[in-house]
């Protein structure tokens, strides 16, 4: 966050300018994501709000679903349950992290920065994904061990892994233009849910096909929409992400 | 201000026109479907406004796209009116569609690929004007409203996709759930007729509608340029 450090990111080197441009690109979005952690280290709001919450839903769910012993341990209900947990939990890093930037103005002093603005969405998004990982390899096996269940499945892991990264893609770009509107508080599930959808169903059936142990032929679609839509919203937003942050 | 101009009252005639034809077209030309009876006339403008809200959408998003490259608010209005258009008819094609598959599947909904995407596309419409709603800066609203756009309208492929896949793994989640398996028919060429007039028709309603939203858009902004000079 300090100044001397902030100046060092910058591009000097004038030499190679396609290589500087993707070292000094690389420079600045790790400079974006450092800044994000070391803040969360000192002051731990993100994170702890996150998982205190993703506790409390799977309590909410407990009673809700009512959940017995034979239940608790069926996948749909499983990858059900931990899917809306992250949602939600994801939502909240979402929003508050965005807003951070936005209330004390240090989004303007990140936009004033000489680097490429692509490399501060994907730098906020990168922070955020570490976050929401973070909380689901916190939230798993706590879940793993309230409902004996074993969720250390490595199609699991991966699953959670594409999911997160499709989520937090739009869920980032999004974040940005709620924040800066009236209602930000609201705004955001209601922009971020009805467009995030393809990516919930997906990575909700391919988790069930996992802790199933189903046919890869089963899964492999599922993975595969996962992936399209990963690279088609991080290119998406990577685009337009100009246009959110001009003033 | 600028007079209605003479196309526009034209094509408002005959929209009108249109609109009296294919529904007589619907209930009087158009034989009744053997198994279904008179329901199946549900059918004609149910698509038709499917069709038109489809349009609506992307309509949206090209909109979105051009606004983006051009920062031509006249873009901006014309999304807009394509989003408040799409809106009215796709909850039409859905309230219709309802009123078919009430006695046809006998359920007032299923999760089917095509209904769980009329879904999310209202739904992505609504988000789309309360993200509107919520910024004052018109330049701004009109930047994010393109973004989001374009952001819906890649998303709602994929929720096709995805819930088409749903069914394919889950064949007998509703035995009744499939259009092939139950409700389906083969259209006469009457009924073909009907069809594609009722598809002609809302075609014309939509030209007319967005042209009429657009000038309505059109005028707002002057209204509300008008109004900030005397402010000043």
């Amino acid at each position: 966050m300090t100044i001397e450090s902030e100046s060092s990111y910058l591009p000097e080197e004038q030499g190679t300018p396609a290589a500087s441009k993707v070292a000094g690109f690389l420079r600045a979005m790790g400079a974006v994501v450092w800044k994000d952690l070391s803040a969360e280290l000192r002051s731990r709001e993100l994170l702890s709000a996150m998982l205190i919450f993703a506790l409390l839903v799977i309590l909410i769910f407990n009673f809700a679903l009512d959940l017995d012993p034979a239940t608790r341990r069926e996948p749909t209900i499983t990858a059900g349950v931990l899917w809306v947990i992250f949602v939600f939990a994801g939502t909240l890093g979402l929003n508050r992290s965005m807003a951070i930037e936005k209330d004390r103005g240090c989004l303007d002093g990140l936009l004033l920065a000489p680097v490429d603005r692509s490399a501060i969405y994907f730098g906020k998004a990168l922070g955020n994904l570490v976050f929401m990982l973070m909380v689901e390899f916190i939230v798993l096996p706590i879940y793993s061990l309230l409902y004996n269940v074993n969720l250390f499945n490595p199609g699991l892991l991966l699953v959670i892994l594409l999911g997160s990264i499709g989520y937090v893609a739009v869920g980032t770009l999004l974040a940005t233009m709620a924040v800066q509107a009236r209602t930000r508080d609201i705004l955001l599930p209601i922009l971020l849910f009805p467009v995030v959808l393809p990516v919930i169903l997906a990575a909700v059936k391919a988790s069930t096909g996992f802790l199933d142990g189903s046919e890869m032929d089963v899964i492999r679609p599922w993975i595969n929409l996962l992936i399209a839509y990963d690279i088609i919203f991080s290119a998406v937003a990577f685009m337009v992400f100009d246009y959110v942050v001009e003033e | 201000m600028d007079s209605k101009p003479r196309l526009l009252t034209i094509i408002d005639i005959v929209t009108v026109v249109l609109l009296l034809i294919a529904t007589y077209m619907v209930f009087f030309y158009a034989p009744q479907e053997a198994v279904m009876g008179d329901v199946q006339r549900v059918f004609y403008f149910h698509v038709a406004a499917g069709w038109v809200g489809m349009l609506g959408f992307i309509g949206a998003a090209v909109a979105g796209i051009i606004y983006l490259i051009k920062k031509d608010r006249k873009w901006d209005i014309v999304g807009l009116a394509a989003v408040e258009i799409g809106i009215v008819f796709i909850f039409i094609n859905i309230v219709t569609g309802s009123i078919w598959a009430r006695p046809i599947w006998n359920t007032w909904w299923t999760w089917d690929p095509r209904l769980t995407t009329a879904t999310v596309m209202l739904l992505i419409y609504f988000a789309y004007l309360m993200l509107r709603q919520g910024i004052e800066d018109p330049d701004r609203r009109a930047r994010f409203a393109a973004v989001y756009a374009i952001v819906g309208s890649l998303s709602v492929p994929l929720t096709y996709f995805s819930a088409r896949i749903f069914r394919t793994i889950h064949p007998i989640v509703i035995g009744s759930g499939d259009p092939n398996a139950t409700g389906s028919f083969d259209m006469t060429p009457m009924m073909l007729q009907t069809f594609m007039f009722g598809l002609l028709t809302f075609t014309f309603i939509f030209i007319d509608l967005f042209w009429h939203r657009i000038r309505l858009g059109r005028k707002a902004d002057q209204i509300e340029q008008l109004r900030l000079k005397t402010m000043e």
